[in-house]
C-alpha cells in the first residue's frame, strides 16, 4: 500500500478547499495512512460480477410539477450572510 | 416532580388538566438548569420558544390533543430548527440560524410536543463519543467520568438523566443505537427512507436516518409513528403507509425465529457484555422464541466499507460549507479562494477534515475504482448476507456495543474492540435495515444494550420483540445515580 506524503495531503486538501500548512499536512498524512491501511482489507474480496450498491432501497424516481412553493424569505436568508448589498451576496473580486 | 413521572402518567395529568403544558415545560426547563451542569447534554436551551409554544398548546381543545401532546423533547443539533441556532457542534455553524423547519421538527410540533433545546453531538455526527464536539464534552449520567457514546451523545444523556423523556438523534453508522446502549435508554434506527431527512444536515446521504431515543419502547414507538412517512421534500422518504407502531406491542413472541451471528459475541466483546446479552437471549427463548447461531460472513468487511462510503459522501456533502452564504467567515480574506480555504481550515475540526480528505482521495481519479466502487460492491454483498438470513429468520440479535461506555479521553487502542464495535452497528446502515437498542443489564455498573435487527420496514416486529423483552425484565426501570435526589 502507498503512504501519504505531506505533498499528497496538500494535493487532496486543495481539491477539498481546506488550507493545509506543512505541519498540519504531516499530521493528516499519518492519520490517512492508518485509514488507508484499514480500508485496504477490501482488496481481499473477489468482487468480480458483483453489482455496485448505490442506494439502500430500490425506489423509483419521484416526479412532480415544477411549481414554486415553500418560498423562503430573502431578508431572512440574508441574515446569515456576512457581506451583502442590494439583496445580493458580496464576494471579493475573482479577477485580478 | 413531574419529570420523574412516566410519559403515560404525564399524559393523563395533561389530559385531565391537572397539569398544564406550561407547568410541565417550566418544570422541564428547571430540571435541565439544575442537572445539566455536570452532564452538558444541551448546546442550546430554547426557553422562550418553549414557553411560548406551551402557552399556545394549553389553549387547544381536548379533541386536538394527541398522544404526545405537551411532551417536552430535545433535538440533536444537526437537525435544523427554524429560528433556533443549529450548530452541528461545529465552529463552522456556531451562529447559524436556519430559515426553514426540518420535516421531523415540524411533525414533532404538529403532534403537540414542545422542543426544549438542541443537544450536543460529535461535530457533523462524525465520532462515537461526543468528544468531537467543538463546544463541550457531554458526560454519561451513569458515571460522569465516562462518555455518553456518540454521535448522538447529548440526545441519549438527556433522556438517561431524566431531563426529557424523548429526544431525536441521527444514525449513520450506529450514532443512535450506541449512545442509547451506553446510557441505558431505548434507541431506534429506522429503515432507510422511513423518516424524511429533509432538515437533517447531511453526513452520508445513503446511510443517514433520524431515530427516536426514549426511556421505554412504547414511548419510542409513539414518537416514530409521529415522525415517519413520506415527504415531498425528500424523494428518498418511502411512500409506504406508516403503521401505528404501538399496536405491535402485544407481548407475544411465541414461535419467533431469532438468528445470533457467532461473530457478534466473539473476539473483542467484553465478557460482561457477552454475559448480559446471552442472558437476554435466554429471556427471549423463555418467551417462546427459537434461537439459532448463524454466520454473517461479509459483515466482517462492514467497517472498511462504511469508512470509504461515508467519507466519500461526507466529502461531497460538506462541500456546501464555503463561508459565503452562511457559516464561519474568515476576517480579511483577500480573495474568493482564500475565503474557501480559510473558512474550511478554521471552521472544521480535525476529525471532519480527516474524513473529508479521505473521501476526496477515495473519489479521486486513480483511486475511485479501487476504493469507492469496490466498497459499493462489498456493500451489495453485505446487504445480500442479511437478505439470506431473513429468508429463514425474523430477527437478528446481538450486543449494540462490544463494551460498556469508555472513559472520557480514553483512546480505544485494542483493534479487536474497535473492530467489534464497528461490526455491530455499521452493517445495518449499509444494508438500510432497521435496528433497535434496548437496555439489557450492566457491565461493571454501566448499561449494556441488546440490539435487535430486522428486515426493511419491519419496525413493528422490532418494537414487538423489544417490548416483550422490556416487559419481562426490570432494566428500563433503573435510573442513573446522577438523577438521585433531583
Amino acid at each position: 500500500m502507498s503512504n501519504f506524503t505531506k505533498e499528497e495531503v496538500q494535493y487532496y486538501a486543495n481539491f477539498a478547499r481546506i488550507d493545509m500548512p506543512d505541519a498540519e499536512a504531516q499530521k493528516f498524512a499519518d492519520r490517512l495512512d492508518t485509514l488507508l491501511e484499514f480500508t485496504d482489507r477490501l482488496k481481499e474480496i473477489d468482487t468480480t460480477n458483483v453489482a455496485q450498491m448505490t442506494h439502500p432501497l430500490t425506489i423509483t424516481n419521484v416526479l412532480r410539477e415544477d411549481k414554486p412553493a415553500d418560498i423562503l424569505d430573502r431578508d431572512d436568508m440574508l441574515k446569515s450572510v456576512e457581506d451583502h448589498e442590494d439583496g445580493m451576496i458580496k464576494v471579493p473580486n475573482i479577477l485580478d | 416532580m413531574a419529570v420523574n413521572k412516566t410519559a403515560s402518567e404525564l399524559q393523563s395529568l395533561l389530559h385531565s388538566r391537572e397539569l398544564s403544558v406550561k407547568e410541565l415545560t417550566e418544570e422541564t426547563l428547571k430540571t435541565i438548569k439544575e442537572t445539566d451542569g455536570p452532564i452538558q447534554a444541551f448546546l442550546t436551551v430554547t426557553e422562550t420558544e418553549a414557553l411560548q409554544a406551551a402557552d399556545q398548546l394549553d389553549s387547544l381543545p381536548d379533541a386536538e390533543r394527541g398522544l404526545l401532546f405537551g411532551m417536552p423533547i430535545g433535538i440533536k443539533d444537526n437537525i435544523i430548527t427554524k429560528g433556533i441556532r443549529t450548530t452541528c457542534a461545529s465552529k463552522m455553524l456556531e451562529n447559524f440560524v436556519p430559515v426553514y423547519e426540518g420535516t421531523v421538527t415540524e411533525r414533532v410540533k404538529d403532534s403537540g410536543m414542545v422542543i426544549v433545546g438542541k443537544l450536543n453531538m460529535d461535530e457533523f455526527a462524525m465520532g462515537s463519543t461526543t468528544e468531537h464536539s467543538a463546544f463541550q464534552k457531554t458526560h454519561n449520567p451513569w458515571d460522569l467520568d465516562r462518555v455518553p457514546g456518540g454521535s448522538s451523545g447529548g440526545s441519549a444523556a438527556a433522556v438517561a438523566a431524566g431531563q426529557v423523556l424523548y429526544s431525536l438523534g441521527s444514525d449513520t453508522g450506529g450514532s443512535v443505537r450506541q449512545p442509547a446502549a451506553f446510557c441505558g435508554v431505548v434507541g431506534m434506527k429506522p429503515t432507510y427512507g422511513r423518516v424524511s431527512r429533509s432538515g437533517l444536515v447531511a453526513f452520508g446521504s445513503s446511510l443517514d436516518q433520524i431515530g427516536p431515543i426514549t426511556k421505554t419502547v412504547e414511548d419510542n414507538a409513539m414518537l416514530l409513528s409521529a415522525i415517519a412517512g413520506s415527504d415531498y421534500r425528500d424523494a428518498s422518504a418511502s411512500e409506504k403507509a406508516v403503521p401505528d407502531y404501538r399496536s405491535a406491542l402485544t407481548g407475544d413472541i411465541k414461535g419467533l425465529k431469532i438468528a445470533v451471528p457467532a461473530r457478534y459475541l466473539g473476539e473483542g466483546v467484553q465478557p460482561e457484555v457477552r454475559d448480559a446479552v446471552k442472558t437476554a437471549i435466554g429471556v427471549l427463548e423463555s418467551l417462546g422464541a427459537h434461537v439459532d447461531e448463524i454466520d454473517l460472513s461479509y459483515s466482517r468487511y462492514s467497517a472498511p466499507t462504511y469508512y470509504v462510503i461515508s467519507s466519500a459522501e461526507a466529502s461531497s456533502n460538506l462541500a456546501r460549507f464555503d463561508g459565503i452564504r452562511y457559516g464561519y467567515h474568515p476576517a480579511d480574506a483577500k480573495n474568493l479562494n482564500e475565503i474557501y480555504l480559510r473558512s474550511r481550515a478554521e471552521g472544521f475540526g480535525d476529525e471532519v477534515k480527516k474524513r473529508v480528505l479521505y473521501g476526496t482521495y477515495a473519489l479521486s481519479a486513480g483511486h475511485h475504482e479501487d476504493l469507492y466502487e469496490r466498497a459499493q460492491k462489498v456493500r451489495s454483498l453485505i446487504a445480500q448476507d442479511f437478505q439470506d438470513v431473513f429468508r429463514d429468520y425474523d430477527v437478528i440479535v446481538g450486543p449494540t456495543s462490544a463494551t460498556n461506555a469508555y472513559k472520557l479521553g480514553e483512546t480505544i487502542k485494542d483493534p479487536l474492540t474497535l473492530y467489534a464495535n464497528d461490526l455491530l452497528t455499521t452493517p445495518m446502515n449499509l444494508a438500510g435495515i432497521p435496528a433497535i437498542s434496548v437496555p439489557c443489564g450492566f457491565a461493571e455498573g454501566l448499561p449494556v444494550g441488546l440490539q435487535i435487527i430486522a428486515n426493511h420496514f419491519e419496525e413493528p416486529l422490532l418494537y414487538k420483540v423489544a417490548h416483550a423483552y422490556e416487559q419481562a425484565t426490570e432494566f428500563h426501570k433503573q435510573t442513573p445515580p446522577a438523577r438521585e435526589g433531583n
